[in-house]
């Protein structure tokens, strides 16, 4: 396969993972403004803070309203990670590499592009949010479901996945550590109403406030949000979960190229240490400092896999 | 009764006769179209462009910013050719194909149409189109134009016109196989009760002929790989297409670099070698070392590689002499010269605006000609007498004037119609047809092409860049 190929496969599927995740971050903070008396704009800030566009955001605005917010990270073209953003950019780059992707797949990316552009032409009313986000939702789950059901699992699959979880990885790493001091035992230990709608939001942004409540008990615990999020392989958003995924689509590459790359260590490296470590441990270690060594490690991984398998 | 609604008067239908009966080819149809509901048909039309939307089938208008994807409109009712009409078509095509071919073999060798007097020196030497890179080099099997769109006019029941010849990159031939893929998705009953013949296998077809010409310093099975602009490209839908379809790498510029003498692309696992590029970029863009130092687009080295024999270019760089429009004049000399024979398909007269006689009757009868860039393609830059305005006319004649050497023009031809689907029912419409061939040790013709129609009552410029549409062309087995 070209390299310029894996690349596209690659950003295209970071692409479409940061479009979904961005929709569920504005869905989040949503259902905290509205679970709110007070002004919300302290929560957009924290939502823009968790897509890392918080700066970009004042270049932009003079100051923070929530319907200034919701438009920037929905549909302004000056910030790449805006939902459509990362849709038109998901798009370009499946159009690129549309060869190696089955109709299918190819379908739905392009019908997901075509009904959001429509969906996406003029600033969205808040009556329309609960559908628009929904579409979104739907649009990825048409495209994973393609992907899914229609790829050969052979390279291009695995690369494909890789982007996916790198992403996945990023996003919930950012998420937790936007709102590390919410989790902090210190401040835990108040257990006001304010912290619980806080832990909620957390569990909302990655789509698992329901899968919580079976894995652990109904009541919202610091440490068990954490342990949900950084340590449960089975909780398809938690950072050992993706890390599984990278190493095994990394290991089916090595298999089939019968080459091993930095990636290879990096990647089996941060996994065994995700299985190892208890959140207890990372708790005490500082879970801040954690997690921004983790982005980092994340980061460096992404580049590793674009200079190991000729990218540019 | 199934009638036209409206007429070009003087023109040819090819579906309706002047007494409201069907033509000959179109009887079949014409039965099953009487039959249908008029709102289903538009329904169905509309369906037809959602299938293109939804597949991407869509092509860059350069100069539109906010409208980079555009879709060509289809017509859904086919354009239909009988088989004997097809047969006397190929036959002239083919002529003219291996004429083009010998005429591009002797001018980068021995010339000797040149010293026969028959082709003046100047316009070769002089033309841009020439690269004298390619004198005393002789590609692979001797093929310079791998794939030809050659396109044909229609004016009458036995009147056919070559129009252009297109050597170097003819485009469309994904429209051609998308067109009769959704007509057989919409409509599977008309292949039933339509003897059509198959155009699906040109991929196949092309990189079977585009393998057969390796070049010598291929050892094993040859690698090919479709080199695209990228994705800006006015035409990368189709790139991408031609290159799944063939089940070959689609390569940009980027991806290659010459390593040991061989042009290499950029892999997941390192550097593999290429043996046939079928390029779709021009001849400026294709080696910085060669031709435009400014190109991003091409592989530095390249034309060393290629006159070393270690890769095979299609079509050759240089062959564009053979479609310029200057030279356009000339082929029936020149099919005579290589062929010995009289041109099977006619040319449209042409005038040469660079010959002072030429140009004072051009001048003088501007509003029956079509005048065009001697280079231009794709519409762009042509007058067209009969329906420009007065300003327009003496705009253009004073363009002619200033450089009459870059303009040819012919008589406005009163192009064959066929009908399209409007919403009243059907309408005729100007067409042309551009057929594609193939060359390697033989010529093949795909039966059908792609046939281009104006949408504008009356109108007579087919481009889909000005806005026109495409059918489904049949070629019946008879």
């Amino acid at each position: 396969m070209l390299g310029r190929t894996a690349n596209g496969l690659y950003w295209m599927f970071r692409y479409i993972e940061r479009a979904e995740n961005s929709a569920r971050l504005i869905d989040a903070g949503l259902r905290m403004s509205l679970t709110r008396s007070e002004a919300a704009e302290d929560d957009w800030d924290g939502v823009l803070q968790s897509a890392g566009v918080r700066e970009l955001y004042d270049e932009v605005h003079d100051k923070l309203t929530s319907i200034d917010a919701i438009d920037f990270l929905l549909r302004d073209r000056a910030n790449p990670s805006s939902v459509m953003s990362c849709i038109e950019a998901g798009r370009h780059n499946a159009r690129m590499v549309r060869t190696a992707l089955t109709r299918e797949t190819w379908e739905a990316t392009n019908e997901c592009y075509l009904e959001m552009k429509v969906m996406l032409a003029k600033k969205a009313r808040p009556a329309d949010m609960p559908e628009i986000i929904d579409s979104i939702k739907r649009r990825a789950g048409l495209i994973r479901g393609a992907f899914h059901g229609t790829m050969l699992r052979n390279e291009i699959f695995n690369f494909s996945r890789i982007g996916t979880f790198i992403e996945r990885a990023d996003n919930t790493a950012r998420i937790l550590d936007v709102k590390y001091y919410v989790l902090l035992p210190a401040v835990a230990a108040v257990g006001s109403s304010m912290d619980n709608v806080q832990w909620e939001s957390i569990l909302r942004s990655v789509s698992a406030h329901r899968a919580y409540g079976w894995v652990y008990d109904a009541e919202l615990r610091p440490a068990n949000i954490a342990d949900f999020l950084i340590s449960n392989g089975r909780m398809p958003r938690s950072l050992a979960y993706c890390y599984e995924k990278i190493a095994s689509n990394l290991g089916y590459l090595e298999r089939e190229y019968g080459e091993r790359h930095a990636a290879h260590e990096t990647a089996d490296r941060t996994l065994a240490s995700l299985r190892s470590q208890s959140i207890k441990d990372i708790m005490d270690q500082g879970l801040h400092e954690y997690l921004e060594e983790f982005i980092s490690h994340n980061n460096r991984l992404g580049q590793e896999i674009s200079d190991g398998y000729r990218f540019y | 009764m199934v009638k036209n609604k409206g007429t070009t008067p003087l023109a040819f239908d090819e579906m309706i006769n002047a007494d409201s009966s069907p033509r000959q080819p179109y009887s079949t149809y014409h039965e099953w179209y009487a039959s249908q509901d008029r709102n289903r048909l538009i329904a169905k039309s509309k369906e037809a462009e959602n299938i293109f939307r939804k597949t991407g089938i869509t092509f860059a208008v350069y100069g539109h910013a906010d409208s980079s994807e555009k879709l060509i409109p289809f017509d859904l009712i086919p354009r239909i050719i009988s088989g004997r009409e097809w047969r006397k078509l190929a036959q002239g095509i083919e002529q003219r194909v291996i004429a083009l071919n010998a005429f591009l073999d002797d001018i980068y060798h021995k010339q000797e149409i040149i010293r026969a007097g028959r082709v003046p020196r100047e316009l070769i030497e002089k033309n841009v189109a020439f690269l004298p890179q390619m004198i005393g080099f002789r590609p692979p099997g001797g093929v310079y134009t791998h794939i030809v769109g050659t396109d044909i006019v229609r004016t009458g029941e036995d009147q056919f016109y070559v129009l252009e010849d297109n050597a170097r990159t003819p485009s469309g031939v994904s429209y051609m196989l998308e067109n009769r893929e959704t007509m057989m998705q919409m409509f599977p009953e008309l292949f039933h009760q339509n003897r059509v013949r198959p155009v699906e296998n040109y991929p196949y077809l092309l990189r079977q002929s585009l393998a057969s010409l390796a070049p010598p310093g291929c050892s094993g099975k040859p690698r090919v790989a479709v080199l695209t602009p990228g994705i800006y490209n006015s035409a990368f839908y189709e790139h991408a297409f031609l290159a799944d379809q063939m089940g070959v790498e689609l390569v940009e510029g980027s991806d290659l670099r010459v390593i040991d003498g061989k042009v290499k692309m950029r892999t997941t696992r390192g550097y593999e070698a290429i043996d046939v590029l079928y390029r779709r970029v021009d001849d400026d863009f294709l080696d910085p070392l060669t031709f435009r130092p400014d190109s991003a687009l091409g592989i530095p080295g390249i034309m060393d590689v290629y006159r070393a024999g270690n890769i095979t270019i299609a079509n050759a760089p240089g062959t564009g002499i053979s479609d310029d429009k200057a030279i356009y004049s000339y082929m029936p000399e020149i099919v005579e010269f290589y062929t010995g024979r009289k041109p099977l398909l006619e040319n449209v007269p042409t005038w040469r605006c660079s010959e002072p006689q030429s140009l004072k009757y051009v001048l003088e009868h501007l509003e029956e000609l079509v005048v065009k860039e001697v280079h231009g393609s794709g519409g762009y830059g042509m007058l067209v007498g009969p329906t420009a305005t007065r300003k327009e006319r003496a705009a253009f004649a004073e363009k002619l004037k200033s450089r009459p050497t870059n303009y040819i023009a012919q008589p406005t031809l009163s192009l064959s119609t066929v009908p399209i689907l409007v919403n009243k029912g059907i309408a005729p419409r100007h067409v042309d047809l551009r057929p594609y061939v193939l060359v390697s040790d033989k010529v093949q013709i795909i039966p059908g092409g792609l046939t281009r129609v104006a949408l504008k009552a009356g109108s007579l410029v087919v481009n889909s860049s000005q806005g026109g549409g495409t059918k489904d062309t049949w070629v019946l087995e008879d």
